[in-house]
Order: C-alpha cells, then structure tokens, then sequence
C-alpha cells in the first residue's frame, strides 16, 4: 500500500497570545525579553492569599476573534481550574475555560496552494477560550537544578481549537497562516513564533480512505514554526502509515517534533495523561458577556479581510487572485487602500500591480515590512497617476520609483520635474528625433523595408534613447510608422 | 480597662485617662503572662504594636481618630501581615513572612487599629477544636483542659480571657461561631462577599469569609464595620455602600426592644443531636428573647441534614486545589533532602502538612477525579441549592433564624480521639448557613456542665448584618453572659 492509500486527518489547536499590557489575572507587564522574575507579581508567583481579578481588555480580544469567525459569543462562560504539579506553574493549577468557553463555533476560510491547483476551503472551529500561559523552566545554566522565570506566567492566552477539517499538511499550514494573518489583522495578538506568540498543536491521524471512523490520533505539542508545523506532520503522517502497515496501531499519545532529527518522539501516553480534576474556579464569578459589550466591540472592529476582499474585487475591479494577495496581512491590504484611496479608484488595478510587483520585489530584496516601506502609499499613488494620465511612461515610472525609494524627491512630481523626466508628447520634436535616427541608421530602414519587423524595434529604441525615454512610446511607434510609409 | 467596651475604650483614650501604647502595653504583657497557658497567639508583634500605638497616639492627639484608632486587636493567623510571620498554624509557612497586608489587615491599620499579633488556629483552617495547629491547641480560658473550637481558637480565647479586646477570624463552616460560642464570647460571620479575601490564605475560596470577634455585638459591629467594603483585588467582594453597624444598635433603646421581632426556630435544629446543657440555655436564652417582645415560629430547613456531607465534598475539592501552591518551590516547606522534582514535592509536602489538612486534600483530589466529579462534586452544588433555597423560604416566615450554635459545649482537649467524622459532626448547626453563603452571629447564652459558655446563633437574610447585631444587642442589653468572663485569666 501506498501513501495515497490512506486519508490524513488534522485538527489544530493554536495559541495565541494576547497583545493586552497586563496579564490576563494580574496588573504585571507581559512585556517579553525582561530579566526572569521582574515581572512576576504576587498573584503570578501565586503567594498565600492572592486571587485573580480577569482583564476586560483579554474578554475583548476573545470577543474580536469570536466575531471575525462568525462564532458564538458565550453570554456566560465559566473559568475553571486545571490542576497539576509542574515548578513553573505556580498555583499548581492553570485558570482555563473547560466546559463554557467564551468563544463556540465559527468558521476560517482558507486559501491552500498556488496557482491552477489553488482551491479554497473553509474550516469549522470548535471554540476558542481564555487562559493564562505558564512560567517557563531553565535548565540550562544551574548546576544540575532547574531555573524558574514566571515572567509569562499569567500572560493571556487564546486557545483556538478547530475541528478535524484538514486533511494534508498543506492545508493545516494554510489554516495557520490564515489564523495568523487573523489575528494580526483584528490586533489581538502580535503574531510573534520566535517568542512563542502564536503556538501549534496538531492533532494527526490517518484512516484508509472511506472510512468512517477516525484513526487514533497522536497530538504534536509547541510547533512555533509554520515550517516545522509542515515537517512534524508530514513525519507524522509517514510514521502513523509505516507503523499501522507494519502491523502495529497507533496509541493515544502527546509527541514532541524535534527540529534537529526533523522527527517526532513520544512525550507521554494516554496513559500517563494527568487527570486535571477541573472544576470551576471559585475566585471567579462567571464571566458574562452582554448584548451591548459585544456591540461596541464590533463597533471597533477593523474590516476583515474576507470583506475586504469581496469589495476590492466589486467595488475596484481587481481579480479575485489579486484581491487575496492584497487581503493575505493587513499590512498590504492598509497600504494598497491607502494608495487607492490616494490615486483614486479607477486606477486600482494599476495600483495593485504595482504593490504587489515592483513594490514588493524591492520590499522583499531588501528585506523590509511593507510597513516600513521607504515609499509611502501616498508617494506610490503620486507615481502610478502619472502614468495613468501618460505623464511618464512605464519605464520612466521605475526611474521614478528608485528615486523615491531612495529619498531623492517627496513626490514623484517633483522628481519627474527636478529630473525632466516629462513624457514629450509635442510630434513635431518627436518627429525631428526620428528624422535625426532614420538618417543615421539607414541599414535599419533598409532592413525594415526589406520586411524585417525587428528592424522597426531597434528604430524605436533609437528613438526612445534620443529622447532620453521621454517621448512617448506609442506616439513614437505611429510617428515612426508613418514616417517610413511616407 | 481589660473589660472595658469599645465605646468605654474610645471614650478613655480620647479623653486620655489612657494613651493608646499603655493600652497596647496592658494587654501585651497580658499576653505574656497567659500565653503560655492558653496559647492563643503564635506570634505576639509588641514592636509592631507599640509603634502602631504611638502612631495612633499622635492620630488622636491631631484630633482624626476614628473609632478604632489606638484599639488593640490580634488577626488570627490566616491573614497576611506585612513583615510578620505568617503561618496559617501550619509547619509549612512556619517560615512565611508575608510580603504583604490582607485587605483587612490594610483597612483596619489604616482605621488606627493595633495588632497585637496573630492567633492560633487549626492547620489552614481546618478543624473544629483548634487541635490541628502545627503550634499545638489553645486552651480554653473556662477550663484549659478544654478546646476552644476551631478554627478560630486563638482568637477566641484570646478575647475570652481579654487578651486583647477584639480580634479578626474567618468562617467556612463554622469556625467563627462555633470556638465564639465554646468560649463565651460574640462572633459574627457575615454575607458571603462583604469582606474582601484577599489576603486571607484560602481554604474553600466559596465559603471562606472573614469575622469579627468581641465581648459584645456592639464590639462586634464596630470591628465588622471596618472590615468590611469592596475590594477590587477580590472577584467575589460585593460592591455594596458601607454599612453602619453600630446606627442600628444605637436604635434598640427602648424596654422591649425587639418588639415584633420574630425568630425562626428551624424543627431540625431542635431534634435530636443537641445535648441537655445546651438545650436547657438556648431554650432560656429564647425565653428571654420572647420576653423582649420577639416572637418565635417554627420553621423548617429540611435540606439542613445535608449540609455535613455537602461541605465536606466542596470544602476539600477547593481545598486541594488551593493547596497545590504550597509545592515548596518559590516559599514555604522545603524538605531539607529530595531526590528528583517529584521526590520534593512528596517530601515538602508530606513534612509540611498535618494529618488533617492531607486527608482532606485526599477527599478533595478523589471528589474532583474524572468518573467522580459528577456523583460527587456536582451533586454536592446540587445540595447547596437545595439548602440555600431552604433558608430562603425559611426567611420568608420570620426574620431571624435561631438555634444552638453547637450541640455540645467545648470538649476536652484528645476526647475526639481519631475520629474525623464526629469532629465534623460538631459543625451540624453552623455549616448550612456558609453553604447559602448567609450572615451568622452566635452569642453566649449561659453555661453548660461544667461551667463551659453555650452559644445561640443568629442566622439572618443576605446583608441582614444590622439585624442580626441589633437582635443580639438588644439580648445583651438585658442579660449579662457577655460580661462573664473566665476567673483564672480575668
């Protein structure tokens, strides 16, 4: 039996955390990078006596997720505890949401694959609920004993759980990135994986094609690469197939992906799981969640990029391919509106072919953010009108273009002018241009009435060079077709 | 002095007969001279205390006392106090010096109060005799070889004997009122959520409250008065206005004072159970009442028998969640050799909690186990509701409930032996009323075999707080068990 054989089924679990300047049950700072401890107040080294009092500002982050995936807000939602032993978990518990999370349901539309084959796909959420993260463990550096930082102890979580709609490697990445550009579109999380921001568990398990029921699934815990979410899976995947072909079966277990082996290694098994013995926290009422707070919320909310890209393809013509590239990070999509809105909508197409060529070729050679962009939307928007109304030519605009990326003018006007880069429309200087080039190039002319056409390309280029790229290239062409006819 | 009121107290040292560190000394070195005897306080603070008493000096010589300022009270032990040790009357925070105050510790140094220091107490709050302290039982003042109750024992005794005027204690299931009524003094549990707990290391976080104890209700209401109010460091403290205790004593003046009162007397408390000597008391102290104008009816509570065992799945669950931070890791217990993590966490705990406190973790990890939680823990919710709604319908046909605090008076120190269950039984009158999360208040009544106080608990309405102290007070206008006081130490 083949790979092909069998049907991959994937479930994400995805951490996200939120972007609040205070912790989710404390008022310490979640800033990350700080030396251990310092920002580790007595609720989060949970000293006798302390209690938690919830952050609004992580309910409001909840309650943005919960609307940009159309799910159900809970009106009432019940924090509960987690218990178990573990040194950088100072309670001894972790305050989660178990039986009423805050967020139920909702869906992610995602885009997998490029080109021809690229489909579309929308996935199912099972919930999303808020929880505090842990301290973290050092083992490093201490002798045989083990450090504790409870800096992140009590920072915000969201744990954002789908149901088991993916079905490759591919498509869960694709769910992830999706998710990612999600929640950085809604500003809820700063999306940062090398500092554990945005965090994945796969849940994987394979089944003979038909089948009704799902394999045993074995969870892929902390996965903080988009790249190593597809190459956990993918061994996964392959050892689940090897192991059930070679006559074994699967057992419920919580596996690690190491990035050096490229492999994934049981944590524990169903077995050792702990019993968390849950039950609903008694220093935290209920967490409930009115008609009105939700409508402020959506009142706040920026528009999202399915929306987004709907209108850019109605309202401003663009492909649909186009539309999702300029949607895929909020980023893009603020700085192409922000160009249109400056250009003007009737050249919205020009305006995305240049975001998303010469803008970004160059943003990506140099290694920068788009919103670190040395051109601004306003400065683009400036370049791409005059070559709407045939002030420059194209060429000329990618003169343009450098100057502005390298700081030589504040607009392309006055770039276009300082450098006398104005398209030359008058026929009569364009017509002695070509008198001056048909004369000194009379083999071309002769090669072009013999019938060679490239000969009139090579005349044009003269042309164009005379006027230092100038003139304008169509009106080049026809002068200079009428001339040799005439 | 020693047996003055808290009115008489304010009255003298605003007029100066007495300066607030002679006061604090008074009782200090009345601590040192019967401490041993009863040990009622872990740790006696006389510094702390006597620079508090200057300080409060100074507040009164600028004329901005309140009514507490320069009054000496104790915190029992559960509270955690700023720099002072704080022990919970366990070996595993017989090491913690908290790095921070309790709201009501905050609230009452700011009204001027002096601590004096902490109070002995069961091991995390958990007992009914108080001989679950890590630092061994206080005594009670009637007879030394008797309990106080629990788990505010040292408390209690502590105003019993008048080492000190007032002092603080909390109440999960009776451990205000039960050692208030085994030591003949007033104690008084208020709606759940009217003093903040933060501060206050947590034993069942949904029943636990704080109390005041006192010679008197009067005494009572001016302390409960200044602990109580919202606290934004606590999600269940309730945002109510502050509540003028003592303006609802100042209205029962007249001859019969508690005229058109009526008083619940639940069948159920007065079944079978009760012993004879408390029975004869509460039956006098009801007489009494009714010659005060009050009128009594019976009423029901038919869920109340249910009580014992709902507590004692709830309780503990919380508990042995509450419980897993002391690990030994960041404070507290650490077992002096360990092998692995696990190994630490065994040894640090198994060293650090007493008999008690780890059977009642036991109950609470089982009750919450998965394939438990359901027939246990949600079934015990279940029961609470059943006996909140009890007291709700009980309250419709009277104004006050009222009842023996205990079925028996203090029992010798030992007599328990190795039974938990019986030591639980103890709490049959007292427990229901935290499980409805209801105001209680017991005060004593008279005396039983052995010349040991009896207790009659008040229970009322959500915030009846004013009812049940008028009630009270207007009992103690007209009688004098308030004002017996132990012969050996007073």
């Amino acid at each position: 039996m083949s790979r092909s054989d069998w049907e991959v089924v994937i479930g994400l679990e995805v951490h996200a955390q939120l972007n609040t300047a205070s912790k989710i049950f404390s008022g310490a700072s979640t800033a990350f990078g700080a030396e251990p401890n310092v920002q580790a107040s007595a609720v989060d080294v949970a000293l006798p006596g302390v209690l938690p009092v919830l952050n609004r500002g992580a309910v409001e982050r909840a309650i943005r997720l919960g609307l940009a995936l159309g799910s159900h807000i809970a009106p009432k939602s019940v924090f509960a505890r987690k218990n178990y032993f573990y040194p950088d978990l100072p309670k001894g518990y972790q305050i989660s949401q178990f039986e009423l999370p805050v967020v139920q349901g909702g869906t992610l539309t995602i885009r997998v694959g490029e080109g021809d084959s690229a489909y579309e796909k929308t996935v199912q959420l099972t919930r999303a609920h808020l929880e505090e993260d842990a301290g973290k463990s050092l083992h490093e550096d201490f002798h045989g004993m083990s450090g504790i930082d409870l800096n992140r102890a009590g920072t915000p979580l969201l744990e954002i759980v789908s149901e088991p709609d993916m079905r490759s490697s591919a498509e869960a990445v694709a769910y992830a990135r999706a998710l990612h550009a999600l929640v950085r579109w809604i500003d809820i999380c700063d999306g940062n994986m090398q500092e554990g921001s945005f965090r994945c568990d796969a849940n994987v398990s394979v089944r003979k094609w038909g089948a009704e029921q799902f394999g045993t699934r074995r969870e892929i815990k902390n996965l903080n690469s988009f790249r190593f979410l597809q190459q956990a899976i993918d061994y996964e995947v392959q050892w689940q197939i090897d192991t059930i072909e070679d006559g074994g079966t699967i057992q419920q277990a919580t596996v690690l992906f190491d990035p050096e082996t490229g492999e994934t290694r049981m944590m524990r098994s169903k077995e050792d799981a702990h019993d968390y013995r849950y039950f609903p926290d008694p220093d935290l009422l209920p967490l409930v969640i009115d008609e009105a707070w939700i409508a402020r919320v959506r009142g706040e909310m920026p528009e999202l990029p399915a929306a987004m890209k709907d209108r850019f393809v109605a309202e401003l013509g663009l492909s649909a391919y186009d539309a999702a590239a300029l949607t895929a990070a909020k980023e893009i999509a603020t700085y192409f509106q922000a160009a249109v809105d400056a250009a003007g909508s009737n050249i919205a197409k020009l305006c995305a072919n240049w975001v998303m060529g010469e803008l970004a070729a160059r943003l990506n050679k140099a290694d920068l953010d788009i919103s670190a962009s040395p051109v601004t939307p306003a400065q683009l928007a400036g370049l791409v009108s005059r070559i709407a109304d045939s002030t420059i030519s194209n060429a000329i605009a990618r003169k343009v273009f450098d100057a502005l990326w390298n700081g030589e003018g504040a607009t392309a006007d006055e770039i276009i002018d300082k450098q006398g880069l104005r398209q030359v429309t008058d026929s009569s200087a364009i017509e002695a241009m070509i008198d001056e080039v048909l004369a000194a190039n009379q083999k071309s002319v002769e090669e072009f009435r013999a019938g060679k056409e490239k000969a009139f390309n090579a005349l044009v280029g003269q042309v164009m060079k005379a006027s230092k790229g100038k003139a304008s290239p169509a009106q080049v062409n026809e002068l200079l077709r009428q001339k040799l006819a005439g | 002095m020693i047996n003055a009121s808290l009115p008489a107290l304010r009255q003298a040292l605003d007029a100066r007969q007495i300066s607030s560190v002679e006061l604090a000394g008074l009782f200090l070195d009345r601590i040192e001279a019967s401490n041993p005897a009863l040990n009622a306080f872990i740790t006696v603070d006389r510094d702390g205390a006597l620079a508090a008493a200057a300080a409060a000096d100074s507040r009164i010589a600028r004329g901005e006392a309140g009514p507490l300022t320069g009054i000496p009270l104790a915190h029992k032990d559960v509270f955690c106090t700023e720099g002072v040790l704080t022990t919970c009357g366990s070996k595993m925070l017989s090491n913690f010096v908290s790095p921070y105050d309790a709201h009501v510790v905050s609230l009452l140094k700011q009204a001027g109060a002096v601590s004096l220091g902490k109070t002995n107490m069961d091991e995390f709050a958990m007992g009914s005799s108080n001989e679950n302290s890590y630092y061994g039982p206080a005594r009670n003042p009637w007879n030394t070889a008797h309990v106080t109750g629990g788990s505010s024992g040292g408390s209690a005794a502590a105003v019993a004997a008048r080492l000190v005027p007032i002092a603080t204690g909390t109440d999960t299931g009776g451990s205000v009122r039960q050692p208030a009524a085994f030591t003949g003094v007033t104690g008084i549990k208020p709606t759940y959520g009217l003093v903040s707990r933060f501060g206050m290391i947590a034993y069942a976080s949904s029943l636990d409250q704080g109390g005041a104890f006192g010679a008197s209700a009067e005494d009572c209401a001016l302390l409960l008065a200044a602990m109580t109010g919202f606290d934004a460091r606590d999600s269940t403290s309730l945002e109510r206005a502050p509540q003028d205790y003592t303006a609802a004593l100042a209205q029962v003046t007249a001859d019969r004072p508690l005229a058109g009162l009526r008083i619940g007397l639940p069948r159920e408390f007065f079944a079978e159970g009760m012993s004879d000597d408390v029975r004869a008391a509460v039956e006098a102290a009801l007489e009494q009442y009714r010659a005060l104008g009050a009128t009594t009816v019976e009423v029901s509570l038919p869920n109340a028998k249910l009580a014992i065992p709902a507590y004692y799945v709830i309780a503990p669950a919380e508990a042995s969640s509450n419980l897993s931070r002391f690990d030994g890791v960041r404070f507290g217990h650490r077992a002096a050799d360990y092998g692995d993590l696990n190994d630490m966490y065994c040894k640090s705990r198994a060293q650090g909690f007493g008999a008690e406190v780890k059977r009642r973790i036991l109950v609470g990890t089982y009750v919450l186990s998965h394939g438990y939680y359901d027939a246990y823990y949600l079934q015990a919710q279940k029961l609470r509701r059943l006996i909140a709604e009890d007291f709700r319908r009980a309250l419709t046909e009277c104004d006050v409930i009222a009842g023996p605090t205990t079925p028996t008076t203090a029992w010798a120190l030992g007599a328990m032996g190795d039974d938990p269950v019986q030591m639980y039984l103890a709490d049959i009158y007292t427990i229901a009323v935290n499980l409805a999360g209801l105001p209680g208040l017991s005060h004593p009544c008279g005396f039983g075999a052995g010349a040991l106080p009896v207790g009659l608990q008040l229970i009322g309405d959500y915030f009846a707080e004013s009812t049940l102290l008028a009630t009270a007070h207007g009992y103690q206008q007209h009688t004098d068990w308030h004002r017996q006081h132990p012969a050996a130490f007073v």
